[in-house]
């Protein structure tokens, strides 16, 4: 009886591991394939397929950072699957809600912060190793950004120095190439670093239950579905993310992608080799922000970056503070009963954000839409006449639009709408 | 401090990381530059074979750095 138990809820958290694989895809399809689209190298179907294929394909790859994740954080003597479980839900949440709010935030903070979190509600402090915590997950995501701001600024302006000749036509032509070809290598990367986090915690899973020896390896089956379930995730694309990184950070032209996505290829292979990962997002983040930096006269939305940093900064908190709640819950009901009801709980909140998130769909077809900044008018008229561009201010007083664009005004003017609509009713 | 902070580790990915995420694009720019700066057209319109024999010597090296990093990548990457 107690083993059928296990085994249910061993099926329970493999299955919640895969759904946070497919929500780590799909949240950082962006990182690799951001770029690309918002400069019209791919086409946005295109390029998540193009990603999801290669995140497939790197998921086979290399398989050595599956340990690291399940030894490195929390002690694996403490971990239960209840806890395991938990930490998923605290990871799978955090991810869902900053993929609402198109933050592109790292996916393996979140999962790291869960499971700090639900091991801290069920045994205490002394279940977390801190110094690995600070050490491999907390400290790596202050240096992340800023190197890649530093290796994208200087690429990006050493390729604007060089080019500078060359006809815009002619570099867009080729520098898409090259993005492609960055982009790619991002993706590849990205599938066997990321894929491994689910592997990990579907091994600590199999060994907190007993099914195998503390020292096993990953088994294939643990491979397989962890690369499927990360690649129909990217496949089916986090364009709120992509959005965000395309498009709201910096006016990328293709030289700048190309840059930045050579940038964050460099530095997640380097990072991996010196045995010290930094997070594919906040790399990828940093890169594209970097190659803003290097090109003069590209704007850089700082607020929006600031929002984003805000958010990386609560990012294991905030997890973990789902993690211990769900933690809590379970203990509260206790036993088996108490896990069935935590993964109720998060099919009914993922549900939720889901519909929510229909309100204001970001899909392939709108995901290059002009960025409305939430700026006020001022800084507006302010850039208008620092570049001497009236266009820029009549822009803003009188909505006249060409042609191309008029489809993504009028669903912005809908959107506006029905928040309009929203705010009455509450 | 450097419990939690490996210098060494971080000094190695800036330099290294600055060598390709920045070499790479510069060399190609460098490509791109030999090819199809203005400069290059000939009066004809076309471009001498010097050129574009520099111009794909930079293309091959950055081929042979992505085949060299998914090679890598293959090999387990440490």
């Amino acid at each position: 009886m107690d083993y059928a138990n296990v085994s249910i809820l061993l099926v329970l958290v493999v299955a919640t591991a895969l759904a946070f694989d497919f929500t780590n895809g799909f949240h950082d399809t962006g990182n690799a394939m951001a770029t690309s689209i918002a400069t019209r190298a791919l086409k946005p179907k295109t390029a998540v397929g193009l990603s999801a294929s290669l995140n497939l394909v790197g998921a086979f790859l290399s398989l050595s950072v599956a340990a690291t994740i399940a030894t490195g954080i929390v002690d694996s003597g403490v971990v239960t699957l209840e806890v395991v479980l938990a930490g998923l839900v605290g990871g799978i949440l955090w991810n869902l809600i900053t993929w609402f709010f198109g933050i592109p935030s790292s996916s393996s903070h979140a999962l790291v912060g869960g499971i700090v979190g639900a091991v801290i509600a069920a045994v205490g402090t002394s279940g977390v190793q801190w110094t690995g915590l600070v050490g491999k997950v907390l400290i790596p995501a202050l240096i992340a950004p800023i190197v890649a701001i530093a290796v994208a600024s200087i690429g990006t302006w050493l390729v604007v120095r060089i080019t500078r000749d060359v006809k815009d036509k002619t570099n867009d032509r080729m520098f898409r190439w090259g993005q492609i070809g960055s982009a790619s290598l991002v993706s590849l990367a990205h599938g066997t670093n990321d894929a491994q986090k689910s592997m990990g915690i579907i091994l600590l899973a199999l060994i907190a239950s007993g099914v195998a020896p503390s020292d096993s390896g990953v088994p294939f089956w643990v491979v397989l579905s962890c690369a499927l379930a990360m690649a129909l995730g990217t496949y089916i694309g986090g364009w709120r993310v992509i959005r965000t990184l395309g498009k709201g950070l910096v006016e990328l032209s293709s030289r700048q992608g190309m840059a930045a996505e050579t940038s964050s290829a460099a530095i997640i292979l380097v990072s991996s080799h010196f045995g010290y990962s930094l997070s594919t997002t906040h790399v990828a983040t940093g890169s594209i922000m970097g190659s803003g930096v290097g090109m003069k006269g590209a704007k850089v939305r700082w607020s929006v970056a600031g929002r984003m940093f805000g958010a990386w900064v609560i990012t294991v908190p905030c997890a973990a503070a789902v993690g211990a709640f769900a933690v809590l819950i379970e203990q509260g009901i206790g036993g088996t009963a108490g896990a069935y009801v935590i993964f109720g709980l998060l099919v009914l909140a993922s549900a939720f954000i889901y519909l929510r998130s229909r309100r204001t769909k970001v899909d392939s077809k709108n995901v290059n839409d002009e960025w409305e900044s939430e700026a006020d008018n001022e800084s507006v008229v302010a850039q208008s006449v620092a570049s001497h561009n009236p266009q820029l201010m009549r822009i803003k007083s009188k909505p006249r639009r060409k042609k191309g664009k008029k489809k993504g005004r009028e669903n912005h003017k809908k959107k506006k709408h029905r928040k309009h609509k929203k705010s009455e009713k509450g | 401090m450097s419990e939690y902070i490996e210098w060494g580790a971080i000094a190695n990915i800036i330099v290294v990381g600055l060598l390709f995420g920045a070499g790479v694009p510069a060399l190609f720019a460098l490509g791109v530059r030999t090819i199809a700066s203005p400069a290059a057209f000939r009066e004809d319109g076309t471009v001498s074979l010097t050129r574009r024999i520099a111009a794909y010597a930079c293309f091959s090296v950055i081929v042979l750095a992505i085949v060299g990093a998914i090679i890598y990548i293959a090999a387990g990457g440490h």
